[in-house]
């Protein structure tokens, strides 16, 4: 039996417009409270995994690895630090990644890292620079932004499967439900449907209150071998499976426009490797960076057959519901720092499942599933934590 | 600033609507790829250029309200899934008719266009956008 893999520590800057923070800031501040919620010492760090999806291009900024453990006060201990880009699902990726270097033996202790500093660019610059999670040449040159693909995919799916808008709105209510107990949510606002859905519009039909925010922020994680947590008597949460896989980078070359493919076979392979049920999820934090994508993360997870998410927005995806959906307020409220999102994910999920997640705690809290997606769905990431 | 060559290499595709097609399955691409993702290695030298008629039917549209700087002045514009005759789903602008008139399967031909500007002094650039029929 290889090593069980535990996180063993948590933190997580507030998300929003930092404006007074910068990019090495921000993962230095989630990075040291990680740290210290764990209870752990920097010479026991084997390694350390940042994940970042566009400091190149927004904070001119590369070599994301060295900047953060040198920043954080490690430079001294030579401990490796590599940056893990995936788009807009780095941070699942590098939780994946850690959670494989110690699976494989090589080692006990890592930290994983994501950050993100979108609001150092002025006004629909930074639209450009996010337009880069699309095919540059062939979507993005011609007009296309990612709130633009997802309107594209929303209006085919909502004529294929007759689905009201109010569906997708609902989804964005949750959110804000659950973000306005979430102290670090960068939006902390309760919304109703008709506020959601009178919102200004942004690529109909699609509007403001259908898209996630540019945010700021960081968030980070420890993860230790049984190994250490034995040795070390620590608590933690069980990683119990990770999983990734590929589509198409463009929207257009998929079999199917409202299928998200790699979501459907990650996740098959995470419940596989997990050997858990479906009915066994205790809660999901899923990647609505556009609240369609909301809907179809529903459906090509396996909750829903396709077209009949709108079945489960009203009231099942609720807090108190039978399968509560982003109780952290997901990307719409709590935020959406690309590369921080997926780490997020896991802190607010360690918070659950350690019974320490204040207001927005779900009662029995057991088996948590986490979806992170690059694009507009080229790779996604699941991982299944419990016990 | 964009460096010429950056657009220039693709002015080919971009301008005429050229694509590839695997002669090994006879499936045709459209942006252009080297290697057919259902034939693999079946498909290296077999790959081969092909204009596409330009000819096709809107799979979805939208109008966009917010764009980057390249596309401010164009705002609203319309976007879309084109469905070409020969397969391809590619995405493009449509152009030249009135927005209420823009649905799901309406049938469209492809028209030569000032796709965006890179700044006020940079290359302007051109290529593909669809017009209904």
């Amino acid at each position: 039996m290889l090593n069980n893999v535990y996180i063993i520590g948590a933190g997580e800057t507030k998300f929003g417009e930092l404006w007074d923070k910068s990019l090495r800031n921000l993962a230095v501040e989630a990075g040291l409270k990680a740290i210290e919620n764990a209870g752990i010492y920097s010479r026991d760090i084997d390694a350390i995994y940042g994940a970042n999806g566009l400091a190149g291009t927004i904070n001119e900024q590369e070599n994301i690895g060295a900047l953060i453990a040198d920043f954080s006060g490690l430079s001294t201990e030579g401990i490796p630090a590599l940056r893990v880009e995936a788009s807009t699902a780095s941070g699942a990726a590098a939780v994946r990644e850690a959670y494989l270097s110690i699976k494989s033996g090589e080692y006990d202790l890592v930290v994983v890292g994501g950050v993100e500093k979108m609001t150092d660019i002025h006004g629909s610059g930074i639209l450009e620079k996010m337009s880069s999670i699309l095919d540059r040449e062939w979507e993005a040159f011609f007009g296309a932004t990612p709130a633009a693909m997802a309107a594209l995919i929303a209006r085919k799916y909502m004529n294929d499967f007759n689905v009201e808008k109010e569906a997708l709105s609902m989804f964005s209510v949750n959110d804000h439900l659950n973000a306005s107990k979430n102290p670090d949510a960068q939006y902390r606002n309760k919304l109703t449907v008709q506020q959601a859905m009178d919102s200004i519009p942004v690529a109909d039909p699609l509007n403001m209150m259908d898209c996630s925010p540019v945010s700021d922020g960081a968030a980070a994680i420890v993860l230790a071998s049984e190994n250490f947590v034995k040795k070390n008597k620590k608590e933690g949460v069980k990683i119990l499976s990770s999983a990734v896989a590929e589509d198409y980078l463009s929207v257009g070359s998929r079999e199917s426009i409202y299928t998200l493919k790699s979501t459907r076979l990650a996740a098959e392979k995470a419940f596989k490797k997990a050997g858990i049920k479906r009915d066994d999820i205790s809660f999901m934090e899923v990647h609505d960076s556009f609240s369609i994508y909301g809907l179809l993360e529903l459906e090509d997870l396996g909750f829903a057959e396709k077209g009949k998410a709108k079945n489960l927005v009203y009231d099942d995806i609720k807090l108190n519901g039978r399968l509560p959906v982003n109780p952290s307020g997901g990307l719409k409220a709590k935020g959406d720092p690309y590369g921080a999102v997926g780490i997020g994910q896991v802190v607010d999920a360690y918070k659950q499942l350690m019974e320490k997640a204040g207001e927005r705690q779900i009662k029995h809290a057991r088996y948590a599933l986490l979806h992170n997606m690059a694009g507009t769905g080229a790779s996604s990431v699941v991982h299944i934590l419990g016990e | 600033m964009t460096e010429l060559s950056r657009i220039w290499r693709e002015t080919e595709y971009r301008y005429n609507l050229i694509g590839f097609k695997c002669n090994n399955c006879g499936e045709s691409y459209f942006p252009p790829r080297d290697i057919c993702p259902h034939c693999h290695r079946e498909s290296i030298g077999k790959m081969e250029k092909v204009k596409f008629s330009g000819n096709g039917e809107i799979l979805s549209y939208t109008t966009v309200h917010d764009a980057p700087p390249a596309f401010k002045r164009q705002v609203p514009y319309l976007l879309a899934l084109v469905k070409l005759d020969e397969g391809p789903v590619i995405t493009a602008q449509i152009v030249d008719c009135d927005p209420d008139d823009v649905n799901i399967g309406k049938k469209v031909h492809m028209a030569f266009r000032k796709i965006r500007e890179d700044g006020t002094n940079g290359v302007i650039e051109y290529g593909y956008k669809f017009k209904l029929d």
